[in-house]
């Protein structure tokens, strides 16, 4: 880089607005300034995890707990990691080994976790709308890691640092999630994510897995991957969770992978500078082929790590509130 | 309400003590190892890249210039309602072996320069570390001194020392503003 570059720059962009919220609930919630601020630090934090040591004292001294009530080894795990490059004190809390198989309320776990000393927690939760129950009965900050069917928000902000790093931009690009829109939290983040910063999205999938409803969050619904795939400067394959398949709401794996299964020959009649997602984790031969997976187009890997610099920002930008409010009740 | 404003060096001023603190930053280097200029972010980094012009032209050889957000390290963050905004580091060289200059434009409490201290550290280990400051205004609460130094200025606690330097800043000076009076309040 040259001299030039590293002031060109200057002065530094103002927090035009900042992001003063103490919960990250969704994407649903945050205007596009506040989605560009999150994305704009997250890149900073990409800096720290290229060092030799990939460690910075910001959050020393705080406590950030996982309380995963579903299982997910990969945010969870994401997310540690996060919190440990920031010097965090990090504890998991797994639901199955917890009180809660003796009786104790789910408000009443989070609770005494608060009582403990916590200052982020980062909650999973199978039933939608349970990180906002938490954020209305405790003081520390909350982080939705994924909230049933209904948001995502650090898989959806990962998804737009990887296209805005990618393309440069992400306004004014058409970008198509294909999949199990459904049944999708990821894919709602997404939706809410994209629309904001204003790219087009295109939901395709087969028609019971992408309801005609999502129009009206200005989306536009298709059923055929091959019609739309010209249009598209990323593709977002969403994963086809098996025990959809036993609801019987398409006849076989192996026609799905058939009609949305993005393979070689999808890539070649795509535009050259296709950008593949894939939230993960990914099952090779059904939603993907292995050679695309692993081929130029895919930046499975990429939003991996750009996942981890996404949930330092938000830690980070979260872990700093220590004014809290009094709770509502 | 602050108090008045006075000017210590114009634009013309501020080269002269650029160029002074090139001459100190040869006069101690050390022979044989390597050189870069890390400026401390906002200022420090325009003013690092002036004085790599200027070691270029008395010596004739390029020095690498890199840019240290220290927010990441600051001592004050338990007390902060908001957190600063990032602006990201970018040292596009290997610290490892190099005689790093620190470049910051006020030398005040030395709480900045311990942070950015901790920073470099954490990038590899640098042959040993110099603190090149534009301005050193006392006032020190760590018992850490320039290695190099433009302009000495006495400001009374409470006063304000402020160097202007593009492109941050439309003018290039250096300032002093005095402290408020009794009963007044600081903007």
């Amino acid at each position: 880089m040259s001299i030039a570059a590293l002031t060109s720059a200057e002065p530094p962009k103002p927090p035009a607005s900042g992001w003063s919220g103490k919960h990250l609930l969704g994407l649903e919630d945050l205007s596009r300034e506040e989605i560009h601020f999150i994305l704009d630090t997250a890149e900073s934090f990409g800096e720290v995890s290229s060092r030799t040591r990939k460690k910075v004292p910001a959050l020393q001294g705080r406590i950030v707990f996982n309380l995963f009530f579903e299982n997910s080894t990969r945010t969870r795990t994401s997310f540690s990691l996060a919190a440990k490059r920031l010097s965090a004190d990090v504890q998991d809390f797994s639901a199955s080994v917890s009180s809660l198989s003796k009786g104790e309320t789910f408000i009443d776990t989070a609770k005494n976790i608060e009582a403990m000393g916590a200052d982020v927690l980062v909650v999973r939760h199978s039933s939608p709308g349970a990180p906002h129950l938490l954020a209305r009965h405790v003081q520390c900050g909350i982080i939705n890691a994924g909230d049933g069917a209904h948001e995502h928000p650090t898989q959806g902000l990962l998804d737009l640092l990887t296209i805005r790093k990618a393309k440069g931009r992400i306004e004014g690009l058409t970008v198509g999630l294909v999949g199990d829109i459904s049944h999708s939290r990821v894919a709602r983040s997404n939706i809410w994510g994209l629309t904001k910063l204003g790219a087009k999205v295109i939901l395709c999938g087969p028609p019971t897995l992408v309801p005609r409803s999502l129009e009206g969050l200005g989306c536009e619904i298709a059923y055929s991957l091959d019609d739309i795939l010209p249009r598209l400067d990323v593709v977002n394959v969403l994963r086809i969770q098996s025990e959809r398949q036993q609801q019987g709401l398409f006849p076989s794996v192996a026609e799905y992978s058939r009609f949305y299964g993005m393979n070689q020959e999808r890539v070649s009649k795509a535009p050259g500078d296709l950008l593949l997602l894939a939230p993960g984790p990914i099952n090779r031969g059904v939603e993907l082929t292995p050679e695309v997976a692993d081929g130029p187009n895919s930046a499975i890997l990429e939003q991996v790590k750009n996942g981890l610099a996404v949930r330092m920002a938000v830690l980070y930008l979260l872990g700093g509130k220590t004014d809290a409010k009094p709770a509502a009740d | 309400m602050s108090g008045p404003e006075q000017r210590l060096c114009d634009a013309l001023g501020l080269d002269a003590l650029i160029i002074r603190l090139a001459g100190q930053i040869l006069d101690g280097r050390t022979a044989g190892v390597p050189l870069a200029l890390v400026g401390v972010r906002s200022r420090g980094v325009p003013l690092a890249e002036r004085i790599a012009i200027q070691l270029r032209r008395e010596t004739g050889d390029a020095v690498p210039v890199g840019a240290l957000d220290i927010t990441l390290y600051r001592d004050d963050m338990e007390r902060a309602r908001r957190w600063p905004v990032l602006q990201g580091t970018d040292i596009p060289f290997a610290v490892d072996g190099v005689e790093v200059i620190l470049v910051d434009d006020v030398l005040h409490t030395g709480r900045t320069v311990r942070a950015a201290l901790n920073a470099i550290c954490d990038l590899g280990r640098p042959a040993c570390i110099r603190l090149a400051i534009a301005v050193d205004r006392g006032g020190r609460e760590l018992p850490i001194q320039p290695d190099a130094v433009g302009l000495v200025v006495v400001a009374a606690p409470g006063a304000r020392v402020h160097v202007r330097i593009a492109p941050v800043d439309a003018v290039e000076e250096v300032v002093r503003i005095s402290a408020p009076k009794a009963g007044e309040v600081r903007a």
